[in-house]
């Protein structure tokens, strides 16, 4: 057995944590005891080569697991201190808390309105000056209120693809979440989309906690205060953000920052 | 080794040029005769369509009259009812149980046995001959469970024949909707339920409605499953008056005209036919349009 690696705490308060986090996919053993806590009102990146189990591990958070055939997640994923990986937790509950933005934009066939409108219609909101409220300041929030707000009843399909991901963003804002997971939310957007993105979550940060997943070292080391290297399902290395970039503690850490793998 | 690259030499370039050039010339002509065959492969199966049509326009064209449509004695507007009623009253059946069980399968199931088995099933389902259909019809709907010679037994049994089209058709329109769209869903607080009601159904609707009405176009065609179960042809009694009553249906009058009845003139028969053809045809065609619309206005 290996001994456990000691688990960086972030200062301050702590939003969310896992305890010996473990996914296998069939037989495949996808991430391995992650145990690792998340500092409130901060950016953590999650970098590490494809197939690392950083996505995974995302995926926990809001218990997105639950729809992949086979996998089996053990371990704890707490709360505010309270373990959100039980049968017993209400699913629906969690993922209102925790939202999520995906890789390429999945923007719902209809209009922008009625995009951001999910969510909180979900939950029962249904008068109307309060939905436009929702829209305005959520879209604000995501910086695509000043595009798109004489175009609300347009379909969401005809934005452009930055436009799209800011418009999830802003779907996900709609229903107040605590915690904002981004699966490598750039990926699928050119450089200048890309650049609003990132603007954004630095803006978002004063609000919400990010945990971001991404293949784009530059980003991690723009955006994110905490970053957390993956590889072949193990958390490697979790530091500071200027620690892990300037003096990784392991040499594997330090050998995919310097591009020599992944 | 030596011996191949001592070959190699000794063979003269020119010749080797000829010999390539004659490959090239029977790979074309390999590549032309093989286009023809395939052409009219393809060509073969259009044929019969067009012939069916021409040789029902030709012969049954001139029965066209608005009295053999409209009339209930010489003409075929009973049977024109029937059909329309047991493909309606087959569609109300079916739908629902076939979008239903897409749903499970497509949204809820778990791969396992139990799901191995229903697809064995419907795909058994599907490879059953109608004329089976027909008889556990009149086994299960007209004797056992006593709907007698019925249009509510004879819709049952063209439920159960067409089912495994729409459970198929509607199944594959569900999966068509992109994972992104019910992850999206699921991720901002939807119910499984939810998801599928807002999300997934609405975008899937197009795709079920083309197999329904391929499957209505099946059902208004079909003989053999109301033969013992439904129809009758007593003009008598022209239009059922329940559920419970016998119906008139153009598949069997085309039947009985052209085996039972004496004096039967040759152009009602083909009129009848080519009714039966252009009903479904229309549907089909309706289908194709609605497939085609849907494919241009979906931009994920």
């Amino acid at each position: 057995m290996e001994r456990p690696r000691p688990i960086l705490r972030p200062e301050g308060p702590i939003v969310v944590e896992t305890v010996g986090l473990n996914v296998h996919y069939g037989s495949f053993h996808a991430l391995r005891e992650v145990s690792a806590a998340f500092a409130a009102n901060h950016i953590t990146a999650l970098i590490g080569p494809s197939g690392c189990g950083k996505s995974t591990y995302l995926r926990c958070f809001n218990r997105m697991n639950d729809l992949i055939e086979g996998a089996r997640v053990s371990g704890q994923v707490l709360l505010e201190g309270e373990d959100v990986n039980t049968p017993e937790t209400d699913v629906v509950e969690l993922r209102r808390r925790v939202g999520m933005v995906f890789q390429a934009p999945n923007p719902f066939p209809m209009s922008i309105f009625d995009n951001i409108a999910y969510g909180p219609r979900l939950q029962g909101v249904r008068e109307h000056s309060r939905l436009e409220e929702i829209v305005e300041r959520s879209l604000r929030a995501a910086a695509l209120w000043d595009e798109v707000k004489d175009k609300l009843r347009q379909t969401a399909i005809a934005l452009s693809g930055g436009q799209q991901q800011r418009m999830c963003i802003a779907r996900a804002l709609a229903v107040e979440p605590e915690i904002l997971l981004m699966d490598e939310p750039c990926s699928a957007l050119d450089p200048t989309a890309t650049f609003h993105i990132e603007e954004l979550m630095l803006e978002l940060k004063q609000r919400y906690t990010i945990i971001i997943v991404t293949h784009n070292m530059y980003q991690a080391s723009r955006v994110s205060d905490y970053t957390g290297f993956f590889l072949l399902g193990e958390l490697i290395e979790y530091d500071r953000t200027e620690k892990i970039f300037e003096g990784p503690a392991d040499p594997r850490t330090d050998d995919y920052i310097r591009g020599r793998f992944g | 080794m030596t011996a191949l690259g001592e070959s190699q030499l000794l063979t003269p370039s020119a010749d080797r040029g000829r010999s390539r050039a004659r490959g090239l010339h029977r790979a074309k002509l390999v590549e032309k005769l093989a286009f023809a065959g395939l052409w009219l492969a393809a060509a073969v199966t259009v044929l019969p369509v067009l012939l069916i049509l021409a040789i029902m326009t030709a012969k049954g064209a001139r029965a066209l009259t608005w009295t053999f449509l409209s009339s209930v004695q010489e003409g075929i507007f009973p049977a024109v009812v029937g059909t329309v009623l047991l493909v309606g009253l087959t569609t109300v059946i079916a739908a629902p149980l076939g979008v239903m069980a897409a749903i499970y399968l497509s949204e809820y199931a778990r791969p396992g046995p139990a799901v191995r088995l229903i697809r064995l099933a419907i795909v058994n389902l599907a490879g059953v001959p109608s004329v089976v259909y027909g008889l556990f019809g009149l086994a299960l709907f007209v004797t056992l469970l006593h709907f007698g010679r019925s249009l509510l037994a004879g819709a049952c049994t063209l439920a159960l024949l067409v089912l495994p089209l729409v459970i198929s058709a509607s199944e594959e329109a569900l999966r068509q909707v992109p994972r992104g769209l019910r992850e999206g869903s699921l991720a901002l607080g939807a119910t499984r339920l939810q998801t599928v009601r807002k999300i997934v159904l609405p975008n899937a609707l197009p795709g079920i409605l083309t197999g329904l009405i391929l499957a209505i176009g099946r059902a208004a065609g079909e003989t053999a499953p109301i033969l013992f179960t439904a129809a009758f042809y007593a003009l008598s009694s022209p239009f059922p008056k329940s559920l419970l009553s016998p119906v008139l249906a153009l598949p069997y009058q085309i039947y009985v005209m052209a085996t039972e009845v004496p004096n039967v003139p040759p152009e009602h028969k083909w009129g009848a036919a080519l009714v039966l053809v252009l009903v479904v045809l229309g549907l089909n065609l309706v289908a194709i349009v609605l497939r085609t619309r849907m494919r241009a206005k979906r931009r994920w």
